[in-house]
């Protein structure tokens, strides 16, 4: 990291596409315990702060006829409950305020990240792969749970011939595993993805003859990047209730 | 951005001993020094989100959503019973107007035949008046011409008399009387 930034301010151009990842102790130091409030954790409780401000006070006039907030929160309470209802199934209504958990975090976490100068949480493999692995360990202790042994004919493809059942069961198995991978790469990677190109479009932005360029770029990339933002939370929150369906039925 | 050259600067020297422990140079997300850290503040931000959501938010939201729904049911069946109301109240109101009507027809119909029975009434009495009328008339017609027919008989038998007596003849006043009934009856 140190020797790239070194030979880029020497070319003149500047690139630091990735230095709006680096985590900070807010308190100065350089010392980053697990316990150390860094710029991380501050994100992080601003998006609890926004989850509390919509949901929360937001609805505090539990009004009939809603006002602009507290319709935003109904709306945001419906499309998830719709969800978990139509993806995972009635019996997985259980689950509702762990998957509206995931998708306000999430959601609040990317937008509160195209703030300029902020810090995007999302962005940050600890974050997803931490999110991924509490929905694949709940996915895998529900099913064992509620279905014992059964949860096992999740990977034993019963419609298909006889024949082709032990390979589909490797191919379901290894599947299976890869999940908490695709489902917390998927959202960091994205994330990620188009901060950093922001970025760098922003880095060419210093020469003038391109900056007009750059700057149209940079606006092109911040609007699909407000979808990607939201995109990506609702892709990780139904891909949770069809995990969910799976823990419920596995049979297919 | 001058800052977090800075910072990046003052991270040089713990940095580059990170990366000669293995992480991905230029990625801060593989600097796995930093995953502890982000993980515990994750639970707590995950920990806190759900106590506030499934204590506070979810119920409060479902409760206003179900009272809504509660007042729009409410509010439907009030309207379909006053609309109900409002039928009852039209037939009424067609019935009264009916039995206004018929009332009329019957009233009308009563003072009709009211009238006609006082006129009956009264033309059978000018009737009657009339009938009196002529018959008093005519008895007094027929008491008038008896008066004249005795009158006449008289001044005849007076006439025959004296004419009798001027031829220089003469004869009883019987004989005279007889004799001008007779021509009279002739």
């Amino acid at each position: 990291m140190a020797t790239e930034t070194h030979g880029a301010e020497e070319g003149g151009l500047v690139f630091h596409p990735m230095d709006q990842f680096i985590v900070k102790p807010l308190m100065g130091g350089d010392k980053i315990a697990f316990y150390t409030p860094t710029n991380a954790a501050l994100w992080m409780a601003l998006a609890v702060l926004c989850v509390v401000l919509l949901l929360v006070l937001g609805t505090r006039g539990r009004a009939i006829i809603p006002s602009r907030v507290q319709s935003i929160a109904e709306l945001a309470y419906g499309f998830i409950y719709k969800m978990v209802e139509d993806v995972a199934g009635k019996d997985a209504m259980g689950f509702f305020p762990y998957v509206m958990t995931l998708f306000m975090f999430i959601v609040f976490a990317n937008f509160l990240g195209l703030i300029p100068m902020s810090f995007t949480a999302t962005a940050h493999f600890a974050v997803t792969v931490m999110l991924a692995l509490l929905v694949f360990v709940t996915v895998t202790v529900v099913g064992f749970v509620k279905n014992g042994a059964k949860f096992l004919e999740l990977f034993w493809v019963k419609s298909a011939p006889l024949a082709l059942r032990p390979i589909l069961a490797v191919i379901e198995l290894i599947s299976y595993f890869v999940r908490p991978v695709s489902h917390s790469i998927r959202l960091a990677g994205n994330v990620m993805a188009g901060h950093a190109v922001i970025k760098v479009f922003a880095g060419f932005a210093a020469v003038s003859l391109i900056s007009p360029v750059s700057i149209l770029a940079i606006t092109a990339m911040y609007g699909l990047e407000v979808l990607v933002a939201f995109i990506q939370a609702y892709v990780f929150t139904i891909l949770t209730c069809v995990y969910l369906k799976d823990a419920l039925h596995p049979s297919h | 951005m001058a800052t977090e050259t800075h910072g990046d600067g003052l991270a040089d020297a713990t940095g580059v001993a990170e990366h000669a422990a293995g992480s991905a140079p230029g990625m801060p997300q593989l600097d796995f020094s930093h995953w502890g850290n982000q993980i515990f503040w994750l639970l707590i931000a995950l920990v806190a989100i759900y106590l506030i959501l499934s204590r506070i938010a979810l119920p409060r939201i479902a409760s206003v959503l179900s009272e809504r729904q509660g007042t729009i049911t409410n509010d439907l069946a009030a309207a379909e019973e006053l609309k109900l109301k409002a039928e009852e109240a039209e037939a009424a109101y067609n019935q009264a107007l009916a039995d206004a009507r018929t009332e009329a027809q019957k009233i009308i119909a009563d003072t009709k035949a009211e009238i006609q029975a006082d006129l009956d009434a009264a033309t059978a009495k000018a009737d009657a008046e009339i009938a009196a009328r002529a018959a008093e008339s005519e008895k007094a017609i027929a008491e008038i011409r008896d008066n004249a027919l005795q009158s006449v008989t008289e001044v005849a038998k007076d006439t025959a008399a004296e004419i009798v007596s001027a031829l220089g003849q003469s004869a009883d006043a019987k004989t005279i009387a007889d004799a001008v009934s007779a021509r009279m009856k002739g």
